[in-house]
């Protein structure tokens, strides 16, 4: 199977508190630590278990994003992804989800694939839009929110979360799946993988090499337009006190004023 | 102004409770139609006209119950592409998030999501989203056409005004794209006690407790206050805890009376989904937690020495 | 990484990689349960196979031996995360790796090489190195134990000791002098007839990990155990070459560890109504640590590349590891201070960093012998003879 995973390169939602860039009416990634997005490496992860278990895919990451997002691309690579794609263009900056969602899929349609994956939504914008937009422009169907699945026969059968359980789907490749963050534990790329990951090929792809014009992708493009920001606002400070033993008084006392107790 | 529809999903036979909320607001904003579609379609329509909408239209065919929701796509892009709606909103669910993405790209048309506000303007609309940790970000869909918005749920409050709707059938195409998937088996993971989005009181927990069979101080808590069980997203992805606990930016909203959060930090995207909450109550070890800063009573101590006592005094009343 | 002087922008992507790789490694599985096992004096016999899998073990070995083939700089980096996390858990990576799979690689025939070091660099076999002996550490030439020719094969007689992982392993790299008084290296099997290796309870330093001593009591081995390449102290001399060298980085990981504890502790620790990071005393102290931490780095990062270009010598080795592991040392002693009564319990790391690098500062050549090793190199009058 050819197996494609679309990633992400965002700024450490560990380590960086989002910002918008007030100038641009971005979010800031200057000057901040990026990584590979951590929903990513799920979808990555469960891909990487599909083609260990086939044993005959291949799987290759593709990204969107600056130059420097081959960092990104790396580190699936070290995680044992065979090779990756580029998408990098700096027409491409300010791209909103369509945009990003046609350079991905003009890209996928270049590479070949038998099954997609990605995360259900990026840790940074979270519109979880991609998705279902890369697989209707390569007029696929898309299984969102899948947290466990199986492929026979060209056929693949998942377990998709939903609000009180799950439910066991089935469909026939080719596909799109979204996996949900959490559903795989994603591998440390190891040092043999990062020492191979180094010789792995890694193909870039300008607007012009998709046939994709200016106005398809990047800010030319985007229909959303930021017309202001505006601070969030505050709650008022409440009270904020060391438990020394009556901690719990404290928040029996509260849930008493409010009528709970 | 010209119509706003809703895409409205249908839960027991009824238009969601997301979906009423978006009913009400779009009754604000112009003439509101509730898109039903699905076998209960007929009688969530004389909800929907309660909540506000003047008109529904109602495809009742059991394909899109049989199928997932991007059966609704074909459909959808054909009612739009003949009457031209100024604005159709979803609900960001993950159904919904499932049908407006393929919409938007098979009409071209861009998409704000995540929005907690909107407001007429002029032709368009102001759409207010949450953007990074303390932004909101006003935006506009350009270009012609109607625009797709997802809002967040319990962004706007469902009213019951007490009308009622006209109602257009209609018969949809369906495609293969988006009914080639099929439905083997549903299967509910239960969980007792009320239901999380729409408790009164919300027992939530996070990594602070440690591990997994701590939780069960949050689970008994919840329990002795007749509220639900919530969860940070950290816990969730660790297994420690059902998606359906989930609560923030990807997951459930909630706005209770009482939030109690439980070694939870308050990483932006948790706040997102409660800080809605009237009154909210933390306990956390590091007093540098983002938490506290939304806290009306914040209490810096380790909740597994604090939970039990707590449960003891709740139990005594 | 703790960087004042962007040492970060001197890495290569893989270099920078292998860190992050590392390092989230140690914050996801040694950092929360460091404690405990310190506490229990328990070595996380689990670690060697999680190590294994990452490719710790030996990692600037070659890959044609099942090693990861990284190069000094990136193999200082995973010291250094490493010992963020503990001390006595880098060790165990150490001695594997510099001890033992190094003296297999440089010293080993091309048999043994294929035989213990892919095995050793998964964590399928454990090592440890056996040159200390009880009468002193410093002067290895004085060595008692010895090789005795017996047929085509040889029998080891004998006691070392502060041997780490010695009661651990499954082979056992120790050095004894031949008939001629050369000193040579064998590859022992430790469940070799003769070959013992007791466990040194009751240690106050490096609790994570296991020392024991090594018995030899007419210990026959064959005439494959010998390191053909060995001959005379300048072979184990070389490896303590690699070990110092892990060790230059490795305890500025453990300064980070103790620096930011400190740092964060004063940012929120209270006194006269002010956080006490905000009085004078507090930040000489915390500039110490990390002017000091910064020069160790840039120092660390040097040796790298000297190493790399083969042109790092004996005496700057010594000099980086004799500085690096002193102001470490030095700095989690003022972290103690900072963190006042705190700082003595195991709640925090800093302690724990304390009493493990009282062991990182004695033991591949004491502080002391670094400090001759550099002074016979700069006067060529040596105070060790």
């Amino acid at each position: 199977m050819r197996i494609l995973v679309c990633v992400k390169q965002v700024p450490d939602p560990n380590t960086v508190v989002y910002q918008i860039d007030p100038g641009t009416k971005r979010l800031v990634r200057d000057g901040v630590t990026n990584v590979l997005d951590p929903g990513a490496e799920v979808a990555l992860e469960a891909a990487l278990q599909l083609a260990e278990r086939d044993g005959e895919s291949t799987v290759t990451v593709v990204a969107m994003g600056p130059e420097d997002a081959e960092d990104a691309i790396r580190r699936a690579l070290a995680m044992g992804a065979h090779d990756g794609a580029l998408i990098t263009d700096d027409a491409l900056a300010g791209s909103d989800a369509l945009g990003t969602a046609k350079a991905l899929a003009a890209a996928i349609g270049q590479i070949g694939f038998d099954i997609i994956f990605c995360a259900t939504e990026s840790t940074d914008g979270y519109s979880g839009m991609v998705p279902g937009m890369v697989a209707e422009l390569l007029g696929i169907p898309h299984l969102s929110f899948i947290r466990s699945l199986e492929v026979r026969d060209g056929v693949l059968t998942g377990q998709r979360v939903i609000a009180l359980g799950y439910q066991t789907v089935q469909c026939p490749l080719p596909l799109l799946v979204a996996i949900a963050s959490g559903s795989h534990e994603a591998r440390y790329p190891a040092l043999k993988g990062i020492m191979a990951a180094k010789r792995k090929k890694v193909e870039e792809y300008t607007l012009a090499d998709l046939d994709l014009d200016p106005d398809d992708a990047g800010e030319a493009g985007a229909r959303e337009r930021v017309l202001e920001l505006l601070p969030v606002e505050e709650r008022q400070a409440g009270v904020i006190v060391e438990d020394n033993g009556d901690g719990a008084a404290r928040i029996a006392e509260l849930l008493r004023q409010r009528g709970v107790l | 102004m010209g119509a706003v529809w809703v895409y409205s999903e249908i839960y027991a036979g009824r238009p969601a409770p997301v979906a009423l909320e978006l009913i009400s607001k779009a009754a604000e904003l112009g003439e509101a139609t509730a898109i039903l579609l699905g076998r209960d379609a007929a009688g969530a329509a004389s909800v929907a006209g309660e909540y506000g909408a003047a008109r529904a239209i109602v495809d009742a065919r059991a394909d899109y119950d049989e199928h997932l929701a991007p059966a609704a796509v074909p459909t959808l892009a054909a009612l739009v592409r003949e009457r031209q709606p100024a604005l159709l909103l979803f609900a960001t669910t993950y159904d919904s998030r499932d049908v407006a993405s393929r919409l938007a790209t098979r009409l071209d048309r861009g998409v704000v999501t995540n929005a907690t506000g909107i407001e007429a303007d002029g032709d368009g609309f102001r759409i207010l989203t949450p953007w990074g940790a303390n932004t909101i970000a006003v935006c506009e869909l350009t270009g012609p056409g109607t625009r797709i918005v997802l809002v967040r749920p319990k962004a706007f409050t469902a009213v019951n005004s007490g009308g009622a709707c006209a109602v257009e059938q209609f018969a949809g195409p369906l495609d293969a794209a988006t009914t080639a998937i099929r439905v083997v088996e549903t299967v509910e993971e239960t969980t007792q006690g009320p239901l999380l989005s729409d408790s009164k009181i919300v027992v939530a927990g996070g990594r602070g407790l440690g591990n997994a069979d701590n939780f069960g101080l949050v689970e008994e808590l919840a329990d002795a206050l007749g509220g639900a069980v919530g969860a940070s997203r950290a816990v969730v992805d660790a297994g420690w805890r059902p998606y359906g606990e989930q609560i923030g930016q990807t997951g459930v909203t909630v706005k209770p009376d009482v939030y109690i959060a439980c070694g939870i930090s308050g990483a932006i995207q948790h706040l997102a989904g409660m800080k809605g909450a009237k009154t909210i109550i933390a306990i956390n070890k590091d007093p540098e937690a983002p938490i506290f800063r939304s806290a009306d009573l914040g209490i810096v101590g380790d909740a597994l020495t604090v939970l039990p006592q707590l449960i003891a005094e709740v139990r005594r009343g | 990484m703790l960087d004042f002087y962007a040492v970060d922008s001197l890495l290569g992507p893989e270099q920078r990689a292998i860190r992050a790789t590392v390092r989230e490694f140690v914050d996801a599985e040694i950092v929360p349960n460091v404690r405990g096992w310190w506490d229990r004096h328990e070595f996380p016999g689990a670690i060697k196979e999680r190590y294994g899998a990452l490719g710790l073990f030996g990692a600037n070995l070659p890959e044609e031996y099942g090693c990861a083939g990284v190069d000094d700089i990136a193999y200082g980096l995973i010291n250094y995360e490493l010992e963020r996390g503990d001390s006595g858990l880098r060790s165990f990576a150490s001695v594997q790796g510099a001890l033992v799979m190094y003296p297999i690689y440089a010293y080993g025939s091309e048999e043994q090489r294929r035989r213990y070091l892919p095995e050793l660099a998964a964590g399928r076999l454990i090592g440890c190195f056996g040159l200390t002996e009880s009468e002193g550490g410093s002067d290895p030439g004085a060595m008692r134990t010895r090789a005795r020719r017996d047929g085509d094969g040889w029998v080891l007689n004998g006691a070392k000791m502060w041997i780490t992982n010695s009661p651990i392993a499954d082979l056992a790299v120790v050095w004894a002098k031949d008939d001629e008084g050369i000193v040579r290296g064998f590859v022992v099997p430790t469940d070799t007839p003769g070959f013992g290796a007791p466990t040194i309870e009751s240690k106050m330093s490096l609790r994570a990990s296991c020392t024991g001593e090594i018995v030899l009591q007419d210990c026959r081995v064959g005439p494959e155990a010998l390191l053909p390449r060995s001959g005379g102290l300048k072979s184990p001399l070389g490896c303590l070459t690699q070990a110092r060298y892990g060790i230059a980085w490795g305890a500025l990981g453990a300064l980070e560890a103790v620096y930011t504890c400190a740092r964060d502790y004063a940012a929120t620790r209270t006194t006269f109504g002010k956080p006490i990071a905000g009085r004078q005393l507090v930040q000489d102290k915390l500039v110490r640590m990390l002017t000091d931490h910064s020069l160790g780095l840039l120092m660390a990062h040097q040796l790298g590349t000297l190493k790399g270009a083969g042109r790092m010598t004996f005496a700057q080795v010594s000099m980086a590891k004799r500085n690096n592991v002193r102001v470490a040392l030095n700095g989690a002693r003022a972290a103690r201070e900072i963190l006042g009564g705190n700082g003595i319990t195991t709640e925090y790391p800093v302690i724990r960093h304390m009493l493990n690098l009282e062991t990182v500062d004695t033991y591949e050549g004491t502080h002391d012998i670094h400090t001759l090793i550099v002074g016979r190199e700069i006067t060529g009058l040596g105070a060790l003879e």
